[in-house]
Order: structure tokens, then sequence, then C-alpha cells
């Protein structure tokens, strides 16, 4: 399973790194959003909850954009065939979607997170934040495959995969800022291992249960 | 399957048990000190809320159903609780302003917990019927939902615990009954009103069953007989005959 | 010992809705054997092509394909069975040698095979372009390499040569023609060649079974009669 899961990602890379799609736009889009931030917050710089909250939100709405495209190229090319017709385990699928996704959004932040360091950060930016982060693209990326797969035979798929993905994502965004906010304070604290629990704790959850209902998504 | 049986034996005692429920509230229970007459919409909205989760998540049990079988009527089932339970939400979410307003005098408060997760888990619910709508092959719809229904399902409790995690770090609970337990008064009327609403949302959902059931029995029945003017399936959210 | 027959089908019905994409079709077809399949469009061809290859589950009836339970024991059957229909199922920004690569990948066969298969084609000199400069032929030749990449026992072919020039048309005729010594089901509009190449005729009208008898006693005339 792993090997095919391996074969798809190594796949769908490929035809990013090919087509330049999905990453460029997303980082771009975090930019144009911190401007966005700026104005509509009246501040230039930022720091503690507020700052914690801005790199959320715009890391999640630059995310929603990838998983639109996430299973587009499936299909409008008949690949969800060409892989249902292969003899392999469908949950490779998922895995690879998943972790595909997960290398897109590592790809963008690492544009998007330096950006908000020198754009609207006030503080130093405390490299324990990274860890949060990482945790919390875990749970994107899970929920975002889960959500694009179930979009992706609508026809408004692009406005379902935002209302379906976002409120389940609603804990992680508590966690998240939570953990974010004393690591982006002047003077700050430490990370707190109480929300990297809950952040854990939610990935680990979600991601049994995806496995779980994937197969369901791909029958007949 | 015929689900009309016993449905106005449950129906009558339903609505007994609910006006039992409203007299008490009105002519038992004692009146808060701090609120006044305005917490009495207290044994209105909390059992709403209990019965509205308790309806999504067994629709999320009965979409299990259907993955596991493959029965068309698990996802009736599963799509009648929830359909009912998105009605009952719309309520929860009104009496919870009022309260907020008469009490506190803001239509809205985030330093409610369990209002907020309330809010994000029917956000959530909303997108349920979009969702299928927008399929169209009746037995991909099915299992779409159900899929949607069990992941939605495992969401409620995590998002209260992550929403009253974040709240109670910071602010006191504002919508509470009393402080802590509830003296005996308080506590029958509320169970009362449990049980009764309780009984309210089986009502609806076995009626709301029986009904959806005779219609495809008699579009059964008339496709057989052959009616020519038989109008097609129109697309729907709702599921369609089990074939 | 005589091979099992590679299909068997007994009352297979698919629905669509309420309406029946096919309905209650019975037949069987030795192993090696080519079934050709008519029938005007939405009379049920691709469907059963569909469900042949397991991508679509039977609703009533009974379906084995060599020798498996349909759709209990799809699992097994899966890597045997090679569908070319009317979608290419390349990814467009891939070259041709790409996506071969990712569908022996999936389907656990070598890179050897690849080669050899562009080669029979025609195709290796233009395998390393995107698909998307490639006209609809150059498409096709990938598509049937994609098809018997994996060395099917069974092959599913809905209308092959269509978009093929005669040249190319002959190329193919080794891997997916008669003399591939595979079992075949072809769905085909072509009533004269169709018959030529088969053993057992199939004609669908609405899903139901018009037509069915051994290719020798079926003449393009009563073929023809299928489309009015």
């Amino acid at each position: 399973m792993i090997r095919v899961a391996l074969a798809v990602l190594r796949k769908d890379l490929l035809v990013e790194l090919r087509t330049k799609e999905s990453v460029p736009a997303m980082a771009l889009f975090s930019l144009v959003t911190y401007v966005v931030f700026r104005f509509g917050l009246d501040r230039t710089s930022l720091e503690g909850d507020l700052a914690a909250g801005v790199l959320v939100v715009t890391l999640l709405f630059a995310a929603v954009l990838g998983i639109n495209r996430l299973f587009v190229a499936e299909r409008e090319q008949g690949g969800f065939d060409a892989f249902l017709l292969a003899p392999v385990d469908r949950s490779a699928l998922l895995v690879a979607k998943a972790l595909a996704l997960l290398v897109i959004l590592v790809a963008v932040e690492v544009v998007a997170v330096p950006a908000f360091v020198v754009l609207l950060l006030g503080p130093a930016f405390d490299p324990a934040a990274l860890v949060v982060l990482a945790l919390a693209d875990v749970g994107i990326a899970v929920i975002g495959t889960l959500a694009s797969a179930l979009a992706v035979q609508t026809r408004a798929r692009d406005l379902i995969v935002p209302l379906v993905a976002l409120p389940l994502l609603v804990p992680l965004v508590i966690a998240t800022a939570h953990g974010l906010s004393p690591l982006l304070s002047e003077g700050g604290g430490g990370l707190d291992a109480g929300w990297l629990a809950v952040l854990g704790l939610y990935d680990t959850v979600f991601v049994l249960l995806s496995y779980a209902v994937f197969d369901f998504l791909l029958e007949d | 399957m015929l689900y009309g049986k016993r449905l106005r034996g449950l129906a009558v005692a339903s609505a007994l048990v609910l006006s039992v429920a409203f007299a008490l509230t009105f002519f038992y229970a004692p009146l808060d000190a701090d609120q006044g007459f305005v917490q009495k919409i207290f044994y209105l909205h909390v059992p709403m809320a209990i019965v509205c989760l308790g309806g999504f998540i067994f629709g999320g049990i009965c979409a299990i159903g259907l993955l596991r079988t493959g029965d068309r009527k698990w996802d009736l089932r599963s799509y009648v609780a929830i359909h009912l339970s998105l009605i009952l939400g719309v309520g929860v979410l009104l009496t919870g302003m009022i309260w907020a307003k008469a009490s506190w005098g803001s239509w809205w408060v985030w330093e409610e917990p369990t209002l907020v997760a309330f809010l994000v888990a029917f956000l959530l619910y909303a997108t349920y019927q979009p969702l299928r709508f927008s399929i169209e092959d009746p037995e991909k719809q099915a299992r779409y939902a159900a899929v949607f229904a069990v992941v939605a399902g495992a969401f409620v409790p995590l998002n209260f615990l992550a929403v009253r995690l974040a709240e109670s770090l910071v602010h006191p609970r504002v919508l509470t009954a009393t402080g802590g337990t509830m003296p005996g008064a308080m506590r029958l009327t509320f169970i009362v009103a449990v049980v009764g609403m309780t009984g309210l949302f089986v009502t609806l959902w076995k009626y709301e069953m029986a009904s959806k059931n005779a219609t495809f029995r008699l579009r059964a029945l008339r496709r057989r007989l052959g009616d020519d003017e038989l109008p097609p399936a129109r697309r729907s959210a709702a599921p369609a005959a089990p074939s | 010992m005589a091979a099992p027959p590679a299909i068997e089908l007994a009352g297979l019905t698919r629905r669509y809705g309420e309406r029946d994409a096919l309905a209650d079709v019975t037949l069987t077809l030795p192993a090696g054997a080519t079934l050709v399949v008519f029938g005007p469009n939405g009379a049920g061809k691709t469907t059963l092509l569909r469900v042949l290859a397991t991508l679509l589950r039977p609703h009533e009836g009974a379906a084995r394909v060599l020798g498996r339970e349909l759709p209990a024991e799809s699992w097994a059957v899966r890597g045997r069975i090679g569908l070319l229909a009317h979608d290419p199922l390349l990814y467009r920004d891939l070259s041709g040698r790409e996506n071969l690569r990712y569908h022996a990948a999936l389907h656990g066969a070598g890179r050897e095979r690849a080669e050899f298969l562009l080669d029979a084609v025609g195709m290796d000199r233009r395998a390393d372009e995107p698909v998307r400069f490639l006209s609809r032929g150059m498409v096709q030749r990938l598509a049937v390499c994609r098809a018997v990449l994996h060395d099917p026992d069974l092959l599913l072919l809905d209308e092959p040569t269509s978009h093929l020039d005669p040249a190319a048309a002959e190329l193919v005729v080794p891997l997916i023609g008669r003399a591939s010594a595979r079992t075949r089901v072809v769905a085909s509009h072509d009533p004269a060649g169709g018959l030529a190449e088969a053993d057992l005729a199939l004609g669908l009208r609405a899903g139901r079974t018009a037509l069915l008898g051994p290719a020798a006693g079926v003449s393009p005339a009563e073929v023809g009669a299928l489309y009015r």
C-alpha cells in the first residue's frame, strides 16, 4: 500500500512541478492577505493573540485554495478510473493525496511564514512555532483531503469544500491559535504542551476516521 | 415497513409530557434570583439542544448502518434525523439569543462555550442538504451523505471539547441555570422537559418516515401499474426510494 | 481440462436512478473468445464494459469474470483486466512515458514492458512530450499501451480503433486484436468488421438483449436493425 501511495504522490508532485498551478497561487494569496489584514485591522505590527490569529487564518484560507484543486485532475482526466482499475488498496489514494497536500502546505509556508515575520510580526520569531504549525498542517491535510473527496462528485465543488472543511477545522484553529500566541509575544511563553496535545488528539482522530470512511467514497 | 403503528399513541404521550413540562416550568420551578422570569427559557433551550445534538449523533449512527449494510432504509433514517435536528438547531440558536439578550443585553455572547460550539456544529450540518442536493445519482448521494454524517457526528464531541477548553481559560460560564448543582424542583422540571422534547423528536421522526415510505410505495405501485403520467423523479436532497 | 468460461452473466441488471441501464443480460463467453457488442448510443454498451471492468457493481443478477464473482471478488480480478474506453485515462501534463510508468507502478508491471509497448506502437520518439501536445491518434496509441501494460487476460475495448489511421490501426492489432489470444469484449459500431472478428455477438437496445448468438450466424443487416 505504501508503495502505491508513494507512486501516486510522485505523480501528483510531478504534475504540480510541471504545471505550477497550486503553490505559487497559494503563496501569493498569503502575501496579499497580509496586506489586506494590515489595512483591515489598521495595524502595522502584530503580536500575541492577534498575530497568531492572522497567521492561522491566512494559512487556512490559502489551504482552501489548494484543497479545491486536489482531486480535480482525477475527476477531469479520468484518473479515478485508472486508479480504480488497479489491484491496489484504495486507501493508498487517501494517503497519497493527504501527503501531497501536506507537501504543498509546507512549500507555501516556506514563503508565507518568513513573509509574515517580515511584514507583520512585531516580536522576534520563536522557531518553536514551527512545531505547532507542523501539527496544524497534518490536520489541515487530512480534513482537506476528506472534504475534497466529498466534494469531487458534486456540482458546486468550490463552494462545498470551504463549507465542509472550515467548521471541521474550528477545533484545529482554536488549538493552533492558542498554541502560537505565547510564541509570538514579546518576552513570550514557551510551547504549551496542553494545546499540542489537543492538536495531536484532533489529528489522530481524523486520520483514523478518514482512513475508515474513505473507501466508501471511491466505490462504484 | 410501516412506521404508522403506535404513532398516534406516541404523539399523544409526547404532547402530554410536553404540556406537563410547560406547566411545571411556569408554576412549579423556582424563580431564579439573578435572571428572574427570563431564566425559564432554560427549560426550552437546553432540552432542545440536547435532543438536537442527540439527533445529529443518531443520524451518524444510522449512516454507519448504511455504509455497513448498503440498505437504503438507513439512509432515510439518517436523513430524517439530521434534517429534524437542523430545524431544532435553529430553535436552539434563537432561544439562546433571546436568553442572552434578555439577561445580558446583547444578542450574542461569545463567552458561552456551548452556544458557540453549537453554532459551529450547526454551520457544519447546514451543508448536509446542499451536499446531498448537488449529487445526482441517488446511490452516491446516500453514500456520500452517510460519510459526511459519520464524520460530522464524530466531530460534535471533539468540537465541544475544544471550544470549552478555549473559553474556560478566560471567562466564567454565562448562560448557566445555577452555579453548579440543580435543586430538586429545577431538576424535575428539566428532566420532564428533556423527556418531552425527546418524545416530540421521535414522534416527528416516525411521522416523517411514515410519510416518505408511503410516498415511495405509492410511486412504486403506480410504476408497476404502468402509469404513463407518472412524472419523472425530481432531483432532490431527500433520499429516493430504495430500489 | 478446459479453462472455465471467461465471462458468465445471468440476469445482470444495473440501474441508473429509476431507469434500467442494463436489464436481465445473460451470456457465457469461453476463455480466449471474442464477444462483440452492438447497439445505439445509450443502449448500455459502456455500462456493460464498466460492470465487467469491476468499476460498477451489478444491482441484480450474477456476474462471474475470469472465474470470480463480482462484486465480492472484484479485488481478485482487477489486475487481470484491461479497459480501453473513450477516456484514454492519461494525465495531459505528463509525458506518455511518465504516464505509462505511473500505470506500471500501480499494476506492479516493469518499465521494460512500457518501453517495449511504446516501441511496438511507434511512439518511442514522442514518448517524452506532454500528452496535451499529441494528436488524438497518438493519444489513442498510448491508451492502447496503457490498457495492455499489465498483460491482462481479459480485454474490454470500447471502439478501440476510433481516432486511429489505418497504419496505426495495424500497429495495435497484435496487442489488442484477435491474434493477441486474449479473451476480448469489443463494443463496436461497425457491423461487418465487428462480426468478422468475433465469436459471439450481442445486440443491446435500451439495456435489454435484442440479439445474442454466434457471430457467424448473425448478418450485418440484423445488426443494422438494432439502430432503427
